[in-house]
């Protein structure tokens, strides 16, 4: 299979995939008791004028699958309705709360990244008392939700010894990335456990493989030997956890940041489903998902570049 | 100078009571093809290995092994890196494991010397180049996968890569073993076609003493960790001295001598985790007396076959027909 | 067998060598049921009975840890509150399991159009990262225990029914399912009485490890408000309500219910996944 036709393939199956995450974020709102317009008003005054508002703005009076495509082509035109909170456009609060998300999520990317492939690489080649050290801590890592990191660091580093602002994103992108840092560490924490884990088994098994032992006997120096031949044949295995890193990520800013006041699209998410402002949280659960399937798709997709061995279309051949 | 000098070679591993290699001597001449024979687990691929400083983790050597006069054992990393990317070279049994497969048949064939700055990579490329072209690939196979290549096609990658440095010694471990018939026999004849071209020493290691007769100048056979026969490959194969070599023999298919039910030795190899006295073989052998199961025998010539040593107490004189 | 655990990825490596730690991690898991279990007896005080006057105050003979920002005893909430914070997860699992049990031989047995109806609808719900899956019920439905422990089973159910389908699978080509069926069995007895024995043991080291998870997630949910009701204890509503004090300069009351959310948490991962281990070489 040509590569064009892979990716085209791979494309369409998401799109109905997505498609049908649509319908489930759409339909949700319908499995809640009571009518829409009830529940799309709970809490708020409900005089005959605003039910008749909400009753237009919605065209809650057409049959639910009109209702479902109309919502679905204003989407695809970036239009996700009007909070019901805040009663403004949807997409305008989107975009004032991305940039701290996305700042968050990269910094906390970059940290995991890093990290997270120093300590595996350490662990596996070092062996004895360092890899112990490396595998108990991310043992306890992989065993800390982000927001109780979140809650520890912010009590030490922001409270006891005042490095860090405690909560709020700052404005300009120095202060933002100062703002950013713990939450960021507290987001990666996790992930960084996480990935030192599956790059240090990779590695281990990569190091078994005879061609590392070929290629120290043909004079290959050491250090080369464990880039070229171990490094680089944990990769694709690496590689495979993209999907799941970045999933993890988003979902976890919306713990993080609530836990620092950052105001950006994970704290959105929390107040509306608090204050049931379901057209926010039906944008940012769409974006969410379709982040994560991008994000599974480019995996896919750079795969068989990191190992030949992948033909199209099948995961992996072998380890 | 030999291109390979084996003396006294000991090696101890840990958790084990006895040493894994008893005294090994052994030595391969520039241009010269030699055998080392022996089953599984008798050595024959530590000894090669060694001739490279590849020892296993925790192993502990002593003797000498001299390529091209100097001792692998004492040297550092640097001079071993210089041993490894030049003057010795090894062709592994399995090409199919031994070549990375996300690198390019390119890089494969010259990282060992582009890595090491013994040449520039444009050189590096050409002689790649060339020495595909001497083993019978060409140039295209440079921008391959090993995914791509047959197995017999990756032997030849690995003896080309092997010839990079222009080695004084090629050692061979059971390279035709994972491949079929076809490139087997290819792969042999190419070996002494370089051997003869590039007039290198070449160590073959091998259970098949057919092949290994049919080859080499001279044949080292070897049992638990001690070499019991040696000689010039047609007088061992025509009378072998030591049972076990005999014994081998009879187990290998032959096509001129006598068909019939092929004899396989009974018994299994001493295990490592036991102390050994006398003779390695006396379990196994049909003519050991009190005397091999209590002491050692050393290596020693035949009165009237010089050059045919063989470690027993009761030597055969006749031929294998006889065994 | 090309069955392989949907587990924490790079876990498997932990191997047997670390037995001592197993050790450690089974009896701390063992420690925190029992505390759940006997929480009514072991509790010093009502987890809700404000005394405001010591509020925020270190430990004492009459609060062994301590009182939080209102006034309630910490010890008391943490026992009280290991409860609902195992039964949650518990609840998820069994959930999970049953239901992804019944899907994946469902699947792995007809196949068919019953098969690609349900891989497509697993496809769909791996999508979903359980935690999105959990709020997006919990807008629709309010907060509560049941609303997050359902939409989290939902979310963990296709990694069981995979699991099983792929288990089911293999063992259908095993040669006694055909003995059974030729001596007149029908599916379903030979399904519940051979089938599922046969195949237990690895969906369940799935389950433990799924454990972990879940405990993780509906800590998170709780810690957001959108878990247990507010007055319910609960270790990860504790480490909301600390917040407050943590800003203090109190932060025990925070500190005590993360340092038991994360040692309960790493307590079923190393289990699970020694459990996973030891399942996979006695299958392989």
């Amino acid at each position: 299979m040509t590569f064009l036709r892979f990716a085209v393939r791979r494309l369409v199956e998401m799109a109905v995939t997505l498609l049908g995450a649509s319908f489930v974020v759409f339909g949700a709102m319908y499995l809640a008791p009571g009518s829409p317009a009830s529940f799309l008003l709970s809490g708020r005054s409900a005089s005959p004028a605003a039910l008749q508002a909400i009753n237009e703005q919605y065209h809650l009076d057409d049959p639910f699958l009109v209702r479902y495509l109309r919502w679905l082509g204003q989407v695809l035109q970036g239009d996700f309705g009007r909070s019901l909170t805040y009663r403004t456009d949807v997409s305008g609060l989107l975009a004032d709360r991305l940039p701290a998300t996305l700042l968050l999520v990269a910094m906390a990317l970059l940290v995991v990244v890093v990290i997270g492939l120093v300590l595996g690489w350490v662990g596996a080649v070092r062996g004895g008392a360092t890899d112990s050290a490396i595998l108990v801590t991310t043992t306890l890592a992989v065993g800390t939700p982000s927001f109780v990191a979140a809650v520890l660091l912010q009590g030490l580093f922001a409270v006891k010894l005042g490095w860090f602002p405690t909560s709020g994103a700052g404005d300009g992108l120095l202060d933002m990335a100062w703002h950013l840092t713990l939450p960021a560490i507290a987001l990666a924490l996790y992930l960084i456990g996480m990935l030192a884990r599956v790059t240090r088994s990779a590695m281990l098994d990569a190091l078994e493989g005879e061609h590392v032992t070929v290629a120290r006997s043909r004079g290959v120096p050491e250090r080369e030997v464990i880039r070229r031949h171990v490094f680089r044949n944990s990769l694709g295995t690496v590689l495979t956890t993209g999907g799941l890193i970045v999933s993890t990520l988003l979902v976890c800013t919306i713990l993080v940041e609530s836990a620092f006041s950052v105001g950006g699209l994970g704290q959105l998410l929390e107040l509306s489903t608090t204050t049931k402002d379901f057209p926010t949280v039906q944008a940012i659960s769409l974006i969410i998902v379709a982040l994560f399937m991008t994000v599974n798709l480019l995996v896919d997709l750079l795969h068989p570049l990191v190992d030949p061995r992948v033909t199209l279309g099948s995961r992996r051949s072998d380890a | 100078m030999n291109a390979l000098d084996v003396r006294e070679l000991r090696l101890r591993l840990p958790g084990t009571a006895r040493p894994v290699l008893d005294g090994v001597d052994l030595t391969v001449a520039p241009g010269e093809t030699v055998a080392l024979v022996g089953e599984s687990g008798s050595g024959k691929s530590l000894t090669s290995r060694a001739a490279l400083g590849l020892l296993p983790p925790g192993a502990v050597p002593t003797g000498e092994v001299l390529v091209d006069g100097r001792d692998v054992l004492t040297m550092d990393a640097a001079r071993l890196r210089e041993l490894r990317t030049g003057r010795a070279a090894m062709v592994f049994q399995d090409p199919r494991a031994a070549v990375n497969p996300l690198r390019r048949i390119g890089d494969f064939l010259t990282e060992s010397v582009r890595l090491t700055g013994t040449m520039s990579a444009a050189d590096a490329d050409r002689r790649a180049v060339e020495l595909l072209d001497a083993v019978g690939l060409g140039p295209e196979l440079m921008r391959r996968y090993p995914g791509q290549l047959s197995g017999g096609m990756l032997q030849r990658v690995m003896i080309a890569a092997a010839l990079m440095g222009d080695p004084v010694l090629l050692l061979a471990d059971e390279p035709t073993t994972a491949l079929d018939v076809t490139s087997q026999a290819e792969v042999i004849a190419l070996l002494d076609r370089l051997r003869e071209r590039f007039g290198t020493g070449l160590l073959f290691v091998t259970h098949d003493l057919g092949l290994a007769a049919a080859i080499s100048d001279r044949v080292y056979v070897m049992y638990a960790g001690r070499i019991v026969e040696s000689g010039p490959a047609e007088a061992l194969f025509e009378g072998p001295r030591h049972p076990y070599t005999a014994a081998l023999l009879s187990s290998t298919p032959r096509l001129d001598g006598p068909t019939g039910r092929l004899a396989a030795i009974d018994g299994q190899p001493p295990d490592l985790r036991q102390e050994l006295t006398g003779c390695a073989f006396a379990a196994r052998c049909r003519y050991a007396t009190d005397l091999c199961r209590e002491e050692a025998p050393a290596l020693r010539p035949a009165p009237g076959r010089p050059g045919q040593p063989a470690a027993c107490h009761h030597p055969l004189e006749g031929s294998p027909a006889d065994v | 067998m090309s069955v392989a655990l949907a587990r924490r990825p790079g876990l498997a490596r932990v191997k047997s060598a670390r037995a001592p730690l197993y050790r450690i991690c089974l009896g701390l898991a063992a420690l925190v049921v029992l505390a759940a279990l006997l929480a009514p007896w072991l509790a010093p005080d009502d987890p809700n009975a404000v005394d405001l006057g010591n509020a925020l105050a270190g430990p004492s003979a009459d609060h062994l840890l301590g009182v939080d920002a209102a006034g309630r005893d910490t010890l008391a909430r943490l026992l009280i509150g290991a409860r609902t914070s195992l039964l949650g997860p518990l609840g998820v699992v069994v959930f999970s399991t049953v239901a992804g049990v019944a899907v994946g031989l469902l699947a792995g047995w007809r196949g068919g159009w019953i098969d690609s109806v349900l891989s497509r609808s697993t496809e769909l719900v791996f999508a979903f990262p359980g935690m999105l899956l959990a709020i997006l019920i919990v807008a629709v439905h309010g907060e509560g225990l049941m609303a997050p422990v359902v939409a989290l089973a939902i979310a963990y159910l296709p990694y069981v029914s995979r699991l099983t389908r792929s288990l089911v699978l293999a063992e259908r080509m095993r040669p006694y399912v055909s003995a059974y069926q030729v001596q007149g069995h029908s599916a379903l007895q030979i399904c519940l009485r051979h089938v599922l024995p046969n195949i237990a043991p690895i969906v369940l080291a799935q389950s433990t490890v799924n454990f972990g998870y879940a405990l993780m997630d509906l800590a998170g949910l709780s810690f957001l408000g959108l878990g247990v009701p507010a007055l319910t204890p609960d270790w990860g509503r504790m480490v909301f309500d600390g917040q407050t004090a943590i800003q203090h300069g109190y932060p025990l009351s925070a500190i005590l219910p993360c340092v038991l959310i994360v040692l309960t948490v790493v307590a079923f991962n190393v289990v699970g996944e020694r459990w996973a281990d030891q399942v996979a070489r006695r299958t392989t």
